[in-house]
């Protein structure tokens, strides 16, 4: 057994365990940390695989910001996930019966497979040798997919607009802090003296 | 590789329209002053000045960014309808706007990149280009349905338009994914080119699941369920946009996809475009007799006019693609005109959407009863008005295609809907007036006349003009 077939058994055991304690963990935010583990396992498959760049982007987009986000989420919501998984027992024959029958059809589907003389002849499109992965994207993706690349971007900032103007309230009755302002200040608007009186008070 | 100045040059609209939409967001978060208008006129500017630079382009037709993008005279006509769609949109968004207090900067720029959404859509060259195009379009629409935030019904509009239109885009991305599996490409030409033998079944299952994505957005029959609410909830400029450029931007890409992508499924791709544009004939002749809301009824209106259109595509020729482009164009002057006068419905400072407000009009306003009267004429196909054109042209491609059923039931249908546009103008001229409207801006009156007037002169004036062009913008496409 090589190392790279030892590494490949150990990222798969521990992604489908780290999986499966994302669904079994009793408390959301342990399900959080087992899912980046799934992630960090994953990138670790990409990785074998010869995707580096692939596996780049999994760890700083899955788990630098979503499941980060999601950690919020969790922690910002109190959702009572016991009271959720409460009707777990009572669905539990529907749930099994049409998981049986997805299985089944999963089999005959996979079994029944055979790929097509013409796909396997047909020949894929030729690696070059002396480009990796993330400088071949880097020399497409702003020269042959601008179009695509722009087109996303307008996409997102047409998102970003949207979600600020339908959720944006501009409140003037809430005080904010405001620095300048308050560095702006001088001792004249600041202080005021007084001349209290002896025995009359303010 | 193409050079770049050259790609630059054929989609200069879409970059106006880009640098446009980008320089006035800077200048709208900058000024952050709610209330003025120089937003709205400077995006009324860049929209004329991206329907200009259409006149301007040169050439029969020229691939650009890498194969993703077509610049031809099926484009330029279609992007010319939707441009210009957009910016009478935004001519008579004004003083709605205002009046409801929702004129934020954000709706011109919105519209902008809606707008470039629908010119990328339209000029969509592969299935990657197509995608990003609609969804440029349809997130920018989802929006401005939902502007209106604090009105109950815009927000609902907002969000069934949201969800549907998300299912609608999945469903077109299953499709695409499938013919990209079986075709080996996302290219149109190359499309067209893999698939020259008999069909595999999987490709017949994309084609199926993109024209269904498509249909959501045309509203065609059976994806037509969020139209009435959607018309009916959205502010009446923003339902002004989805029945003019929205629906150009959507039945050009299906006339390009199916033309230049699966000529050689035309046998299988005109039994779904019979079966719908059959539904949608029916449905929107039927459904909107009992319509009280006059958004609602221009909801319906618009699924039976869209299944008109449809009949020119069935036929597969040239003839109907010239039909359907004609179509498009007249019912873009006939909707802009229907929707200014639903704008300058407006008594004691509030909108009124009820067909019964329109009683007795001839009475108190001939000018707008008389406009109203010619648009329903026009919208029920009675000649010599623009709007029985439209249909003549689909009609006599069906009949040229063999499709006798399809024509006799069009024009069956369409003699039903005539009921109910007739009913408008016998409400207008013979019930009693209740109330008189207000005085409404000269901008919307202007609009809805000069709308009145293309109508009424089809046949002199922009016809010959408008069936020239859609001639040679439809010999583009074979």
């Amino acid at each position: 057994m090589s190392v790279a077939t030892a590494f490949f058994y150990l990222f798969s055991g521990v992604m489908i365990a780290s999986a499966f304690m994302v669904i079994a963990a009793r408390n959301p935010v342990h399900s959080v940390l087992f899912l980046i583990l799934a992630f960090v396992n994953a990138a670790g498959l990409f990785i074998l695989l010869g995707a580096e760049f692939l596996a780049m982007i999994l760890i700083v987009v899955y788990v630098g910001a979503v499941a980060v986000l999601f950690l919020f989420v969790v922690m910002m919501l109190d959702v009572d996930f016991a009271e959720l998984k409460q009707g777990f027992l009572q669905y539990l024959p529907v749930g099994a019966l049409i998981g049986v029958i997805v299985a089944l059809e999963l089999i005959l589907v996979v079994g029944g497979f055979a790929p097509s003389p013409g796909a396997i002849a047909a020949p894929r499109a030729p690696a070059p040798a002396d480009v990796s992965n993330t400088m071949a994207i880097g020399l497409v993706l702003y020269t042959k997919h601008v179009y695509f690349f722009q087109a996303a971007g307008f996409v997102l900032l047409t998102a970003m607009i949207g979600a600020i103007v339908l959720t944006l309230r501009h409140r003037p009755d809430v005080k904010r802090q405001d620095i300048s302002e308050q560095n702006a200040r001088t001792r004249e608007q600041a202080v005021e003296i007084v001349k209290v009186p002896s025995r009359t008070g303010v | 590789m193409t050079p770049l100045s050259y790609s630059i040059a054929h989609s200069l609209p879409e970059i106006i329209l880009a640098l446009g939409a980008l320089a006035l967001l800077m200048l709208g978060a900058f000024r952050a002053g709610k209330g003025d208008w120089i937003i709205t006129e400077a995006s009324i500017v860049v929209l004329g000045i991206a329907l200009l630079s259409l006149f301007f382009q040169l050439g029969e037709r020229a691939l650009i960014w890498d194969d993703a993008f077509i610049d031809d005279h099926f484009a330029r006509f279609m992007k010319a309808l939707a441009i210009g769609g957009a910016l009478l949109t935004l001519v008579l968004s004004r003083e709605f706007m205002a009046r409801a207090r929702i004129d934020f900067f954000e709706f011109p720029v919105l519209v902008l990149l809606a707008t470039l959404g629908m010119c990328m859509l339209i000029s969509a060259q592969s299935l990657i280009a197509l995608y990003l195009g609609l969804e440029l379009m349809s997130l920018a629409l989802y929006v401005i349905a939902a502007f209106d935030r604090d009105n109950v019904r815009a927000s609902e509009a907002g969000l069934k338009y949201f969800v549907l239109g998300a299912l609608s885009s999945g469903m077109l991305l299953y499709g695409a994914s499938l013919i990209y599996g079986f075709a080996g490409t996302v290219s149109f030409t190359g499309i067209s080119q893999a698939l020259n033998g008999a069909p595999s079944l999987g490709v017949i299952f994309g084609l199926v699941f993109v024209m269904a994505g498509l249909a959501f957005k045309m509203s065609i029959v059976p994806f037509h369920m969020w139209t009435p609410d959607v018309y009916e909830g959205a502010p009446t400029p923003v339902t002004t946009f989805f029945a003019t450029a929205a629906k150009v931007a959507a039945v050009a890409i299906t006339v390009r996809i199916v033309i230049t992508a699966f000529p050689n499924l035309q046998h299988e791709w005109r039994q779904i475009v019979v079966f719908v544009a059959i539904l949608s004939m029916a449905l929107g002749s039927f459904a909107a007799i009992g319509q009280t809301n006059i958004k609602r009824l221009m909801a319906y209106s618009s699924i039976g006019h869209m299944g008109f259109a449809l009949v020119g595509l069935a036929s597969g020729t040239e003839q109907g693609v010239m039909g359907v482009m004609i179509y498009m164009a007249i019912y873009v002057l006939m909707s802009i005109g229907t929707f200014a006068a639903i704008l300058s419905m407006r008594v004691g400072d509030r909108y009124v959407e009820n067909i019964a407000d329109l009683a007795g009009l001839a009475k108190t306003n001939g000018l707008m009863a008389f406009v109203v009267a010619m648009m329903m004429f026009s919208l029920a196909g009675i000649p010599p008005l623009a709007g029985f054109f439209a249909k003549w042209y689909v009609f006599v491609a069906a009949i040229n295609a063999n499709l006798y059923f399809l024509a006799v039931i069009g024009m069956l249908t369409s003699v039903v809907a005539a009921f109910y546009y007739l009913r408008i103008v016998k409400i207008m001229y013979f019930d009693d007036s209740v109330r008189s409207f207000d005085r409404v801006n000269p901008e919307v009156t202007a609009v809805m006349a000069t709308m009145g007037v293309f109508v009424v002169i089809f046949a002199a004036f922009p016809g010959p003009a408008i069936v020239q062009s859609a001639a040679a913008a439809a010999k583009s496409l074979f």
